[in-house]
């Protein structure tokens, strides 16, 4: 069972008013994460130049938390390199699963908030959409 | 006053562990009363040995319980002969085993299967395969727009090639009862084979196949309150008389050479390893806790906690119930949709407060399409069930937007 306060007005305003659900003129990377079982659907669309993220937006749709939590990682990876972007990557997986000290869980910024899946499984998988598909991008720029 | 005990939820182990559960997953599986629990210890203490084998006694017991229980799912369905009853895992099970064995011996090339857009995926998939094997068509019979299946559009959707019809008696998604009485008369007059999914059917109300005259029916023992890992298919005797086995092993055989092999008679043909004994000791302990309560009273207390959820949800703004307008038909199954909350989010939510209710597509994806839904979320009531079971799921469903940041 979830805590009854998951439902974060973080979470809540991320999903409903999202900075970055649109679409993204001049994205030279794009790619869809989708969740079959639960129908989250995510396209990613990054520019990434000299291996900086210098934008990043999405569309899709989605749970509450697989849409808000890729609205929270742009807010976090845009303007890093790419190199930044896996390392943070790691540590919300980590997170995710746990496994995560207290300064890291302070560099995550807003995404901490999503700390409590871990305690929810059915729902884990919602929360790293986003993540998983700026992986696989990143994987692809790096070539 | 004996029925009152029944319909309690005191009756029923897991409240105890859980006492501020408020369960409405029925549709999904129910929850055992304490009847059933003990009947299956009860086998495993006193009458376990591998039934239909044994020479000695204890296995003469086993095979007695095993047997006692086919014969008590032959007069729950009014089966003719107890030998038409087959025991399966589950109704996926049933209709995968008529799927490849009459279908693949019975069907051929430029042959049409019909299927309901409202099934099940376990009524949808194996025909659909069997189709892509054999070179059928599939052809689909659509529902109106409040999820009804009328005879005139299930004659106009047969052809004169159409062998075999597959549809639900009660949808898992709808709770619609179709008629399938009357569709099963329309397919034998035109020489078609009908395929009924009983899953939510069976554990609900009475179901008399010789009535219904269907040529095959599945059900799964564990959506009514036995265990899980038994099922049933019925089937008429002269065609699965016919038919070829399914699965092939031990106990299914009469004669095995080298060269090949003679098969059991009905209904063990079809049961082929060593069977889930256990398991139909606690289906028949099911049958016989339904029967004592009466389908009549489940039907009642069923159709009173339907109405009572049905009316209040109906007041509810954002809220948008799938299917039929009126509560009367909907079968203890109420499934919907809330404005600009994702489904998983609503059973997240639900969860919190202790409340279980399904949420997704409910295997029934085809339907979900055709109904412009991605997915949903679902209440499904059973007999014990209790008012203030739906006061509290209201009481929740109410505060759903405002906790996702809606302005309500």
């Amino acid at each position: 069972m979830m805590n009854n306060t998951f439902y974060s007005e973080i979470l809540t305003d991320h999903n409903l008013h999202p900075a970055h659900k649109h679409e993204l003129i001049g994205a030279n990377f794009t790619h869809e994460g989708i969740n079959p079982s639960c129908g989250d659907d995510i396209v990613l669309n990054l520019k990434i130049e000299d291996g900086v993220i210098v934008d990043g937006s999405y569309t899709g749709s989605g749970c509450a938390i697989s849409q808000a939590s890729a609205d929270m990682m742009l807010d976090l990876i845009i303007g890093r390199s790419t190199e930044e972007a896996k390392r943070l990557s790691d540590m919300f997986l980590r997170m995710i699963k746990g496994n995560v000290t207290e300064d890291e869980l302070e560099e995550l910024e807003e995404a901490g908030a999503l700390q409590d899946i871990s305690h929810m499984p059915a729902r884990v998988k919602c929360a790293v959409l986003g993540w998983h598909t700026m992986d696989e991008i990143i994987k692809q720029a790096e070539g | 006053m004996a029925n009152k005990q029944l319909l309690s939820k005191e009756n029923f182990p897991v409240f105890e562990v859980y006492p501020g559960l408020v369960y409405l997953d029925n549709s999904a599986t129910q929850q055992k009363p304490k009847q059933v629990v003990a009947a299956v210890d009860e086998y495993y203490r006193s009458q376990n040995a591998n039934p239909l084998r044994g020479l000695y006694d204890l296995s003469v017991k086993a095979t007695d319980a095993y047997e006692g229980a086919r014969e008590a799912v032959r007069e729950l369905l009014n089966a003719r002969e107890s030998c038409e009853i087959i025991f399966t895992k589950n109704a996926s099970e049933s209709l995968n085993l008529v799927a490849y064995s009459y279908g693949r011996a019975f069907l051929k090339e430029g042959d049409e299967i019909l299927v309901s857009i409202a099934e099940h995926h376990s009524n949808f998939l194996p025909w659909l395969l069997l189709a892509k094997e054999k070179g059928l068509k599939l052809n689909f019979l659509e529902c109106g727009e409040k999820g009804e299946f009328t005879e005139e559009a299930l004659r106009a959707a047969l052809t004169e090639n159409t062998k075999l019809f597959a549809i639900t008696q009660i949808s898992n998604v709808l709770g619609r009862l179709n008629p399938i009485k009357e569709f099963a008369k329309i397919c034998h007059e035109n020489g078609t084979v009908i395929v009924c999914d009983g899953a939510q059917s069976v554990p609900h109300i009475p179901v008399d196949v010789q009535d219904l005259d269907v040529d095959f029916l599945a059900f799964s023992g564990h959506k009514m309150p036995a265990p899980m890992g038994i099922g049933v298919l019925y089937g008429k005797r002269e065609l699965l008389e016919k038919m070829p086995p399914f699965l092939s092993g031990g106990e299914m055989i009469e004669y095995v050479t080298r060269e090949g092999a003679t098969y059991a008679p009905l209904p063990h043909k079809f049961e082929a390893g060593t069977v889930n004994a256990g398991g139909a000791v606690g289906l028949k302990a099911a049958i016989d806790y339904v029967k004592e309560l009466g389908f009549e009273e489940i039907e009642k207390r069923e159709r009173e906690l339907t109405k009572l959820c049905f009316d209040e949800m109906a007041k509810i703004p954002h809220v948008k119930i799938i299917g039929s307008d009126k509560a009367e038909e909907h079968c203890g199954i109420i499934t919907f949709d809330i404005e600009g909350v994702h489904p998983h989010d609503v059973a997240a939510i639900f969860d919190a407060d202790n409340i279980a209710v399904r949420a997704g597509h409910h295997c029934a994806q085809p339907l979900h399409k055709q109904i412009g839904v991605m997915s949903s979320t679902r209440v499904s009531l059973a007999y014990y069930n209790t008012e203030e079971d739906v006061h509290r799921f209201i009481e929740c469903l109410k505060q759903i937007r405002r906790k996702m940041g809606y302005d309500e």
